[in-house]
């Protein structure tokens, strides 16, 4: 077998590309001094009220950084499509793109979908008319369904954890010494220091973050809310006394704290499982008073809804804090938890860890924020309104406030998925809490960045991974930020 | 207004405690403790010889009296072991029963010994907190004037060509953490594969002799995390502040461009940055953690990764009570900072 190149046949396209995006930068920059140094174009009005702008220097240089730009993305779009039809005859990029496929696919129908039906779906259909609200949602959604078919072995080459010999720090595209039948014959993105294929690795890795981030971000709100409403709303010694307790954990440095309560050791007193035992009982207490509070006038619907979607919960929030049949199982001594033919899960102990450190280094700030916002709106009429007609406080919280504070508050969370995903990168970072050959980002970035200095590309693929979901986060809640204040 | 200071440093004790007292008790648990006893003596011991370990050195008391010893509230542990060793609390290796004193604790000025470095602590976190201020005097002198110029230039013409530019510049630096940004800037301006050498991949030199070719790197990398974040909300404000009446006034008024900038609008809209700027200091103590890690420069941040690594207590607690002191004293200032700077709110 060949060593693949970077584009293989496609390279035709490259010099087109350096082009194209040359003319951008050189169009950015332009772009830039016209708008400081040119006055704007002069609008004028016509007879029939419209409006017409003169074709000055400055609309020149925005037609020509539309152009370059649109003709920047077309040749990306050729490389992958090319790709696709050609694979690795294509080289490297071809034979990514390729494996990608289902990614594409998936990618094309959802916002064909979205795009078609935009104008009933809310908030997110508002979604599809910012520019950048879209290009963030296509790098997150790229990263979620990368980690969904990745999970499901649809897009990895190899087995992330396999070690092939003769394959060590080989940079990308080498082939593999003896391929056997059914066996990928290239490492894509090539070898790290233990001959493990840095590509799968990659992929898998975002399984990882897909898998903890939104949930951990979820959980962290759920904790916040439940505590950061009935601070903001009834204020006085609980608020003082629970906004004293945000504060304490918020002056510790999180690395510090990660040191403290991500270890080995700490997992083995059974601290961990203490403090899931009591942050996942926020989710259900939520949930619980979330429904009474509606529907407590109507104790029929009430009671057999609240019995059904509680037994659930506590079942899910039983079997996943017990492991084996063990709430905590330390040598010391252990209580007894869910039975295992009832539990649906387990959570090992590593991931349990760096799960409850997450919410619970997220959780204070989501208390600041909602209770900031429940101050806020508390002082509304329709709060008023709402007290004069006697609802209970839990109903004002939850059904008056909450729904009102939302926009900030689905900003925030997409802000905080980014953040929780850098949290987990810097735990993988400092080689806490997983396990030190799990291809998540950060531990893989740790690994690569002792032999950076001569081997670059075991840990810029997953850094590169990283930035860009953060970036396609951070870009969404923009936008979404951006559409929901039109409103 | 001395109340409120007075207040508010009643809290910080507080919380101080609290935490000291958190942190205490985690590196106190007994797995914590039996990885201390196997670093400290030898690797093989039994269950049985790591008991008696920690307890000949007092490491098995309760916690409230070892916390109490800590501070310096309740006496040393002391013990004379049967081969004639003296060890407890308060002794230094080598140390004799006169020499010793009664009380070792934070209230005498005793922050205890270190484990890992078998020296003092006070002048381990006093020499690792030199190395990490002069980083973190170069990162704010990078830092602080680029972010205000970026959020200033973005937020004079809200929706030009320039804020747009530099608002996706600044969205970038805040999704780039630090050893994401540290392991980029590494490989390209470092490794020999990409051939531009212009910079060095440690800092390790830079304790002794810093160069702008050593130094430069990790500076960068931390500066341009916080940058984002303060950047955008200068450009906030800034844009906040340009919409307000008595810009649109002095604009009538036919005062130029330049001079509404520099005279009218830069004041205002710098009240909310600074508070930012003041609130930035614990995250970028995050940064010094990662930075100095990838980078090999021995300030705090590495001894807080030694010391947490080691189960080193006496050290780890230091490290707590600096960085918790670090981050409360720099809200109060943003708090004072804050009443100053803008006379519309009064500390009742």
């Amino acid at each position: 077998m060949e060593p693949l190149s970077w584009t293989g046949s496609i390279a035709f396209l490259n010099p087109l590309l350096m082009i194209a995006l040359g003319l951008m930068i050189l169009s950015i920059v332009v772009w830039i001094l016209t708008s400081i140094f040119l006055p704007e174009t002069p609008m004028t009005v016509n007879p029939d009220g419209t409006l017409t702008s003169g074709s000055g220097l400055r609309n020149t240089v925005q037609m020509a950084l539309r152009y370059s730009f649109l003709a920047s993305v077309a040749i990306s779009v050729a490389y992958i499509v090319l790709g696709i039809i050609l694979g690795t005859g294509a080289g490297i990029i071809g034979a990514i793109s390729q494996q990608f496929l289902p990614v594409w696919v998936s990618l094309i129908i959802l916002y064909a979908m979205s795009i078609a039906f935009k104008r009933r779906l809310g908030l997110y259909g508002k979604l599809f008319d910012s520019p950048i609200g879209m290009i963030g949602f296509g790098l997150v959604m790229f990263w979620v369904f990368t980690g969904i078919f990745g999970a499901l072995d649809l897009i990895v080459t190899h087995d992330p954890l396999v070690q092939v010999s003769g394959m060590k720090n080989k940079v990308p595209g080498t082939p593999l010494p003896n391929v056997e039948d059914g066996e990928y014959a290239w490492y894509l993105l090539g070898g790290d220091n233990l001959a493990r294929d840095v590509f799968s690795r990659m992929v898998k890795g975002a399984w990882i973050v897909v898998q903890i981030a939104p949930l951990a971000t979820l959980f962290a709100f759920m904790v916040g809310i439940t505590l950061g409403l009935p601070a903001g709303y009834y204020g006085g010694r609980l608020d003082t006394f629970l906004s004293f307790l945000a504060n304490l954990i918020l002056a510790f440095p999180v690395i510090l704290l990660f040191y403290l309560l991500v270890t080995p050791e700490i997992v083995a007193t059974g601290v961990p499982n203490y403090m899931a035992a009591v942050l996942f009982v926020f989710p259900i207490l939520f949930i619980g008073v979330l429904l009474n509070s509606r529907y407590y006038t109507r104790p029929k619907f009430r009671t057999p809804l609240l019995i059904g979607v509680l037994g659930v919960a506590i079942w899910l929030y039983l079997s996943l804090i017990s492991t084996g049949g063990y709430i905590i199982n330390t040598d010391a001594y252990r209580i007894w938890g869910l039975p295992t033919y009832l539990d649906l899960f387990d959570i090992p102990g590593g991931i349990l860890v760096v799960f409850v450190s997450v919410v619970f280094v997220n959780s204070p700030t989501v208390f600041r924020i909602v209770r900031g916002l429940a101050l806020d709106i508390k002082t509304r009429d329709y709060v008023a309104a709402a007290q004069t007609r006697g609802e209970g406080p839990w109903y004002i919280m939850l059904w008056e406030i909450l729904p009102n504070a939302r926009g900030p508050l689905i900003v925030d969370f997409c802000l905080r998925i980014g953040y929780t995903t850098i949290l987990l990168g810097t735990l993988g970072f400092f080689g806490l809490g997983l396990p030190p050959e799990s291809p998540d980002w950060g531990s893989t970035i740790n690994e690569g960045r002792k032999l950076l200095s001569i081997y670059l590309h075991p840990a810029l693929p997953p850094a590169l991974a990283l930035l860009s979901l953060v970036l396609g986060l951070n870009l969404l809640a923009d936008g979404l930020r951006e559409e929901s204040l039109k409103d | 207004m001395g109340l409120f200071i007075l207040r508010r440093f009643g809290v910080m004790l507080l919380t101080a405690l609290c935490l000291t007292f958190v942190v205490f008790f985690l590196t106190n648990l007994y797995p914590n403790l039996e990885k201390l006893a196997k670093t400290q003596g030898n690797q093989r011991m039994s269950d049985e010889q790591v008991e008696a370990w920690l307890d000949n050195r007092g490491y098995l008391q309760p916690t409230l009296i070892k916390y109490g010893q800590w501070l310096g509230v309740t006496p040393g542990f002391t013990k004379t072991l049967a081969d004639g060793q003296f060890v407890g609390t308060c002794v230094r290796p080598g140390g004799t029963p006169e020499d010793t004193r009664n009380y070792c604790g934070v209230l005498q000025g005793d922050w205890g010994y270190s484990t890992v470095f078998k020296d003092e602590v006070g002048s381990i976190v006093g020499k690792r907190l030199g190395n990490t201020g002069y980083l973190m005097f170069w990162v704010l002198v990078l830092m602080v004037p680029t972010a205000l110029i970026v959020g200033v230039l973005a937020g004079m013409r809200e929706g030009s060509a320039l804020d747009r530019s530099l608002s996706t510049f600044s969205i970038i630096t805040t999704a780039t953490p630090e050893y994401v940004s540290g392991v980029i800037f590494i490989a390209i301006f470092t490794s020999s594969t990409v051939g531009l050498k212009w910079f060095k991949g440690t800092a390790t030199s830079a304790m002794d002799n810093p160069t702008f070719e050593n130094f430069f790197l990790p500076v960068l990398t931390i500066a341009l995390y916080g940058m984002g974040y303060i950047a955008r909300m200068t450009r906030a404000s800034m844009t906040e502040v340009m919409t307000a009446q008595y810009i649109r006034t002095a604009r009538l008024k036919g005062v130029s461009f330049s001079n509404i900038v520099m005279k009218h609008a830069l004041r205002n809209a710098l009240i909310a940055p600074f508070t930012v700027i003041m609130l930035q200091f614990p995250w970028l103590l995050n940064g010094v953690v990662i930075v100095e890690t990838l980078f090999n420069y021995k300030g705090f941040g590495w001894a807080l990764v030694q010391a947490a690594g080691n189960n080193d207590i006496q050290l780890l607690l230091a490290i707590s009570v600096v960085s918790v002191f670090v981050v409360l004293i720099t809200q109060l200032i943003s708090d004072i900072g804050y009443v100053y700077l803008n006379p519309r709110i009064r500390i009742s």
